[in-house]
């Protein structure tokens, strides 16, 4: 057994709070009943409930690459053990086929040679310009090059049998679980969307089950420039998208809620102070304070390079201070929102009366404004999860997002768009990431609406 | 003329349809007002919906023929009933200010009904509308034409509202509780004007209300609908002398009025059943006074009690006029002695900014030098229309609003201009009840904490456990069962709202408290529990009211010394018989003379106030009142009266007296 | 109504004023000119010297905000601040990496940049209004379903993957435009299509779905009952009293863009190669040009404020309550 040394990144601590966060919430909501049946809502909200499965998938390929370490490198007994520089998560360990079986440069998916012509020494023949064979694609069809087509439906038929006996066994529990609380009832009319988790679920299993089986043996979305599989690269797309989607949030969270609510609340020269420095920031198109600040971040990383003992602590933390950049850019809407709707409450009565008790500002604001505007706030984290992802893309194909050694959808757009232009084009590695991408932004689109459903009292 | 038979409305919830209104048959002559009464929520304004096939997204048409003259409207095609919506049948409705296109011009709102209906447009239609301004009482029509709703006043607008509905000449007009919104002297206006329209044009008029006083004023049939089912119907006369079914003469019994006072008011108990558990028999029983078992087994059927009125309901027999559940309220007179809370000069004024910089180029004057007294367990009323400033000096007394000049002095001591702790202390001894209970109670806190959160704020009791015990016997005094403490407001009606309000009111026990219309949301049978739990606690704890309220019939039910405001300022005070009975100043006269009265002859000479409440930014010169006091004289446009004595506890702003 | 607007314009000082300023701390406190002179000169060339050499060229070699070793007026003028940041609001941009004169260079470059961004605009407006306009017509109706999930679905695809997307199928695939480029005149037109047409795609879905949702709060309204109760027909309904009323909000998401126009888009030109102040921005992050990206935050700020200021007056157009205030 290799050793190995745990290595914690500042994005890992922050997914990991925010889980903890997560769970908090969750039982703080089991013990308000309004809140409860809102999120009761969303639970019988079919599209929402299945947009919830896809997510939740998403966050768990995240969450397994938010454990980080370094592998021990062999060395001799006695000697100090010495850690590879490459920083690893528990999914690089899992998705260690994936990783490692690298090819020379591009090759199609379900390929078995690469997409170059190259000179190849062939016995016998001497040197041939040809499509060399690739080193781990369909490695175990040997000669049968041409059967790939029957391989590679057999298994994957085979992985969908066994993953659909797997979601029967699934199903079946739910069913008892569901007979066992209401005998009468049909899972199809609980009050929890069971069926449209299920329906999803068996779904993902379908699809998933055997993309991964054949991945074993294939390149199933190709490999790109440097022969990475393209597989591979969106697994890990999928932290950077959640990070840059949930922390930026989070990070604007605390600042719009507070001062969005104090300036609507004691109004006044707060309210005017806070006002103008929402309107400033406004005012400066978004992107361009972005690039701004980005260029500025990227001139104190270049010229601090002792603070990072990795390339992954350095990357790491540019996304980090993308996820801040972007959260001090956008947090004025939330704000606003806040701040209105803190005028309308203050003018309710229950406000008066807690006023006319002598109950102190902050009181009034923490027990009578706060959770009266946390639909809002509920709201606006689903709402703006989806277009912090899309953003990223943007931001990263425009050179002021992710460093550019971090996996990500954009880098990986931009990576591959330069190949657009070749003949025959390499299509493989930008359709992998559009269409990931369009099912993670989809699904929190989904969920975000269903949400907002629930939540917003006109609706109610 | 119009003949509904056997309507059935319903909307759709969760894929179920829900029906509100429940199979109803009435029909209406030329000329005649029929009236639908009823409380919230029974289904009266669905049923107009209906008629003219205008119910929201979510209404259906179950069943049921509705026919004008024999054309049977529900089964025409939507075109075809274009036809007849806006022309031979026309409607208003309840809001004037939401109800008119915020942008687009009168004359453009009207017009579009007469190009529509009479194929009038250009200088015909304008002269037709012109015409059809004036009919209606606004002055300078030519002018009022190229003005935007937001610039009439709230009368005004229902008067363009009615204009609108008589631009294509309808058979039928269905008046949504149309004067509801409006202020007691303008309400005189719109229902003179509606009755003398409907007389000059011999129309069908369907009036719906939940007002005995509009429908005693209007109305030559009524139809008392309750929970979807109509109940009763009969004429005018029969119906205010002989009212048969044991609802309505509940809501005749739970009017507050001078002759109930230190009596308990009758109430329905319980609440209109919801539709989706609607009782299969006598849809009353549960609440009824008389119930027999029968009414909860067969649906009771039509009976006819007398020439044209009949009533659906069981028992027969003959109305009690008082059943003994009436106990009297011991009234606690006592002696005037010192006032507890003495008010002088009192005023608040909102500055108004504009212009280059936004200076303060004027005041808003709601409160204008306001004098009051409140005496130790007595209840003042503060009577006055909408934006006379009444709830702004409720709110001034409790130092909510920083008044601007003047002094609130609290049993000597004074409150304008304290601050921190001494404030606080102060505040225990007076608290506010709002206006609406589901605006005053915060939805994401349980009942207790509610009710618990003055005590913590103020220090009355620091002990937990003690607290939940004062709680639970609050709870108790206004008459809710202990375990609402560990629920949320949502979960209550709102009579129930109001009865948590009163206990977290009374949580620090106060000697004061100031109700802000405490039951002007609520349905007259729920205003009469209110009604009868604010007595019992004056008898019960001693404490004193101020009771903002624009309601006459409980100012006369409830109040010991009445003070009359208009514009900001005071022209009336006095002990409540000597206010009620021998008005002195022409605005009292006028209001109380304007109060339509539930009786058949409640108003035998109506004074009319011209025009409506000045705003308060511009008062009028002199007596703010003098534009549109009927005996106004040269002085009073000169300077503002001074406050004359009638008698030693009475007193007039007005420069007919002294 | 002047007066209104000379206060609105007052008002935009201090706001500019403070935009100034937090530029001003992004570019120079963050990173002193010794960084950012670092940074340009690559880490194997730097010496004192250079850095130096580099600073004064640029003119970054002045004292921050105070100069103490000037006289007069020029202790405050003879400084960075007022060199970079303040002679901001005169026009004065200074010159970029390359040398140019930045002010005239934007003005070079914001007609191309229109002559995309504007009928982008324009037809984007036109086309979803009207859809959205459609859907709340058809409301609750299967129709209205299936346009709200193609609008979500619309919403959830990369703005690049329109561009990428349009590209490869109409200029590659088909071949009925070039793929990227710019002309003069009236040749103009071959290269402005595709972008303006995915400009339009690529909006469709969120702004559909924010106007439908615009139009069915109104629909809900007690004055459309009234409209109907006059027995006009539903889509007079719609056009004269709902279309009129939903303008209002609809007008605040809108007009506050159209100065904006003139920055153009970052990606489309530069995807396309169109001259624009786009595609300046991105060769200036590209480059690290820290002064034209400076100079065209100012703009930007300049631009979206008199889109502030426009809002409001337009405002005063459509509603009357505010007219006559």
């Amino acid at each position: 057994m290799m050793g190995f040394q745990i290595v914690v990144l500042w994005s890992d601590v922050l997914i990991w709070l925010l889980v903890a966060a997560g769970l908090g919430v969750g039982v703080l909501i089991a013990k308000t009943p309004p809140l409860l049946a809102a999120w009761r809502r969303v639970g019988a909200n079919r599209v929402g409930m299945a947009s919830a499965t896809v997510l939740l998938v998403f966050v768990l390929i995240g969450l397994l690459d938010s454990l980080h370490y370094r592998a021990q490198l062999e060395s001799k007994a006695g000697q100090k053990a010495v850690y590879a520089i490459e920083v690893l998560s528990v999914l690089d360990a899992l998705a260690a086929p994936l990783r490692s079986r690298n090819e020379k440069t591009y090759s199609a998916p379900f390929a078995t040679r690469l997409y170059a012509k190259e000179t190849i020494d062939l016995p016998g023949q001497g040197a041939v310009r040809d499509y060399p064979r690739l080193k781990h694609g369909g490695k175990h069809l040997g000669e049968r090059e041409d059967e790939v087509a029957e391989d590679a439906a057999f298994t994957a038929f085979k992985a969908g049998v066994l993953s659909f006996v797997a979601w029967l066994g699934v199903f079946a529990a739910v069913a008892t679980v569901n007979r066992k609380k209401s005998p009468k009832m049909k899972l199809r009319e609980a009050a929890f969307a069971w069926d449209a988790v299920l329906l999803t679920l068996l779904l993902i299993l379908l699809i998933a089950v055997p993309l991964f089986w054949l991945s074993g043996h294939y390149h199933v979305f190709g490999t790109d420039k440097v022969g990475q599989d393209v597989l591979y690269q969106i697994l890990k797309s999928v932290r950077t998208g959640l990070i840059i989607g949930l922390v930026t949030t989070l990070v604007m969270l605390p600042m719009a809620v507070l001062l969005g609510i104090v300036a609507g609340y004691f109004r006044g020269w707060v309210d005017d102070l806070i006002q103008y420095l929402y309107t400033v920031l406004n005012s400066i198109p978004g992107v361009l304070l972005i690039a701004a600040a980005v260029l500025m971040m990227q001139v104190v990383i270049d010229t601090h390079p002792e603070w990072f003992s990795t390339a992954a602590e350095r990357a790491d933390l540019r996304l980090l201070a993308l996820c801040f950049i972007l959260g001090i850019t956008s947090w004025t809407g939330l704000c606003r929102l806040l701040r209105g709707e803190t005028l309308k409450l203050r003018e309710l009565e229950y406000i008066q009366a807690a006023q006319a008790f002598g109950v102190s500002s902050w009181r009034i604001i923490v027990r009578h404004i706060l959770p009266n505007l946390m639909h809002i706030v509920i709201i606006a984290l689903v709402m703006d999860f989806s277009g912090l992802v899309l953003a990223e893309a943007v931001l990263s194909y425009v050179g002021i997002g992710v460093d550019p050694t971090m996996t990500s959808f954009g880098t990986m757009i931009n990576n591959a768009r330069m190949e657009l232009g070749r003949e025959p084009v390499v299509w493989w590695s930008l359709v992998a990431a559009f269409a990931a991408m369009f099912i993670l932004v989809l699904a929190a689109n989904l969920f975000a609406d269903a949400v907002r459903d629930a939540f917003d009292p006109r609706a109610a | 003329m119009l003949k509904v038979e056997n309507l059935r409305l319903g909307f759709t919830a969760d894929k179920k349809i829900l029906a509100a209104v429940d199979g109803i048959s009435f029909a209406i002559e030329k000329g005649e007002t029929f009236a639908l009464l009823g409380e919230s929520g029974c289904g009266k304004s669905a049923t107009a919906q209906g008629i003219m096939r205008l119910l929201p997204a979510a209404g259906r048409i179950l069943e049921g023929r509705v026919g004008l003259d024999g054309e049977p409207l529900l089964s025409l095609s939507e075109a075809d009933m274009r036809a007849y919506r806006g022309g031979r049948m026309a409607m208003i409705f309840q809001e004037p200010a939401t109800s008119l296109n915020p942008v687009l011009t009168v004359g453009r709102q009207i017009g579009e009904v007469l190009e529509r209906h009479l194929g009038l447009s250009g200088a015909a239609a304008t002269e037709r509308m012109v015409d059809l301004l004036r009919q209606v009482g606004i002055a300078d029509p030519e002018r009022r034409l190229t003005e935007y709703p937001f610039q009439l006043s709230g009368g005004m607008k229902q008067r363009v509202m009615i204009a609108i509905a008589l631009a294509g000449e309808p058979e039928l007009l269905i008046a949504d509780e149309p004067t509801t919104a409006l202020d007691v002297t303008v309400q005189a206006q719109i229902l003179d004007l509606l009755a003398k329209i409907q007389v000059d044009r011999g129309m069908g008029m369907l009036l719906i209300t939940h007002d005995l006083g509009v429908v005693a004023r209007m109305a030559h049939r009524i139809g008392v609908m309750y929970a979807g089912e109509l109940v009763e119907v009969a004429s005018r006369e029969e119906f205010f002398t002989q009212p048969h079914h044991p609802y309505t003469q509940a809501l005749f019994e739970a009017l507050p009025e001078i002759s109930r006072r230190g009596l308990k008011l009758t109430t329905i108990p319980g609440q209109v059943p919801s539709l989706a558990a609607m009782p299969s028999a006598c849809r009353f029983a549960d609440r009824c006074a008389h119930v027999m078992p029968v009414c909860r087994e067969v649906s009771p059927p039509w009976r006819e009690v007398a020439d044209g009125h009949t009533v659906r309901c069981h028992w027969q027999g003959e109305a009690v006029t008082d059943d003994g559940t009436r106990h009297a309220v011991t009234e606690l007179d006592i002696d005037p002695g010192k006032p507890f809370l003495q008010v002088d000069e009192l005023k608040v004024h909102f500055p108004i900014r504009k212009g280059f910089l936004q200076r303060t180029v004027g005041h808003v004057r709601a409160v204008d030098g306001v004098a009051l007294a409140i005496f130790a367990g007595r209840t003042l009323a503060l009577v006055g229309e909408s934006g006379c400033g009444k709830t702004t000096v409720g709110k001034a007394l409790l130092q909510l609003i920083k008044p601007t000049a003047g002094s609130v002095k609290l049993g000597g001591s004074e409150l304008v201009g304290l601050k921190g702790r001494r404030l606080r202390d102060a505040r225990r001894h007076m608290q506010m009840i709002f206006q609406d209970p589901f605006a005053s109670l915060n939805p994401r806190l349980r009942v207790g904490e509610i009710i618990a959160e003055g005590m913590g704020a103020l220090g009355v009791e620091t002990d937990a456990a003690a607290r939940a015990t004062a709680v639970a016997a609050l709870l108790e005094q206004v008459g809710l069962a202990s375990e609402a403490i560990a629920r949320y407001p949502h979960e209550f009606s709102g009579g129930q709202r109001q009865r948590i309000a009163i206990a977290r009111a009374l949580a620090v026990q106060p000697e004061l408290l100031i109700c802000d219309e405490p039951t002007s949301a609520l349905d007259v049978s729920v205003q009469a529990q209110i009604l009868n739990l604010l007595k019992k606690l004056q008898a019960e704890l001693g404490v004193a009211y101020l009771f903002i309220t624009h309601n006459f019939a409980v100012v006369e039910y409830l109040a010991h010394d009445v003070a009359v405001m208009y514009l900001g300022r005071i022209v009336e005070q006095g002990r409540a018989e000597e206010v009620l009975r021998s008005p002195r100043h022409p605005y009292t006269q006028a209001l109380l003379s304007a109060v339509p009265a539930p009786h058949l002859d409640g108003h035998a000479e109506v004074i009319r106030l011209p025009g409506e409440t000045p705003s308060p930014a511009n008062p009028p010169s002199g007596c703010h009142f003098h534009p549109r006091c009927p005996q106004a004289m040269d002085v009073c446009r000169l300077n503002y009266p001074a406050v004359t004595g009638v008698s030693g506890t009475h007193s007039v702003s007005c420069h007919l007296i002294g | 109504m002047l007066a209104y607007i000379v206060r609105r314009l007052l008002y935009a000082l201090p706001i500019l004023i403070g935009v100034n300023l937090v530029t001003f701390a992004l570019f120079f406190v963050v990173n002193t000119p010794d960084d950012m002179a670092r940074m340009q000169l690559g880490v194997k060339r730097v010496t004192p010297e250079a850095i130096e050499k580099w600073k004064v060229e640029r003119g970054y070699d002045k004292p921050l905000m105070f100069n103490s070793a000037a006289n007069g007026v020029s202790t405050v003028t003879d400084t960075i601040f007022f060199e970079k940041s303040a002679r901001m609001f005169v026009g004065d941009f200074g010159r970029a990496e390359d040398g140019r004169d930045i002010a005239r260079e934007i003005g070079n470059r914001m007609l191309p940049s229109l002559a995309i961004a504007l009928p982008t605009f324009i037809l984007g407006l036109f086309v979803t209004i009207t859809f959205a306009l459609t859907l709340a017509f058809f409301r609750a109706t299967a129709f209205d379903f299936w346009g709200i999930v193609l609008c979500v679905a619309a919403m959830s695809i990369s703005g690049l993957f329109y561009i990428i997307g349009g590209q490869y199928l109409i200029s590659k695939v088909w071949r009925l435009v070039p793929i990227s480029g710019f002309g003069d005149g009236l040749e103009a037109w071959r290269f402005l299509i595709l972008p303006v047409l995915i400009g339009v795609v690529s909006g469709i879905g969120s702004s559909t779905r924010w106007y439908r949702t615009i139009f069915l709060e109104e629909v809900s309204k007690d004055y459309v009952r009234t409209a109907r109760a006059k027995g006009l027909p539903e889509t007079l309904v719609f056009f004269r009293h709902i279309l009129r009323n939903a303008l209002i909000p609809i007008l605040t998401g809108i007009v506050v863009v159209i100065p904006m126009l003139f920055m153009g888009s970052l990606l489309t030109e530069s995807f396309f190669g169109i001259p624009g102040l786009g595609s300046y921005t991105i060769d200036a992050i590209n480059a690290q040009d820290f002064s034209v990206v400076r100079s065209m935050v100012f703009i930007g700020s300049v631009l979206y404020i008199v889109g502030l200021i426009l809002t409001d007056i337009s405002y005063t157009l459509v509603d009357p309550r505010i007219r006559f205030e």
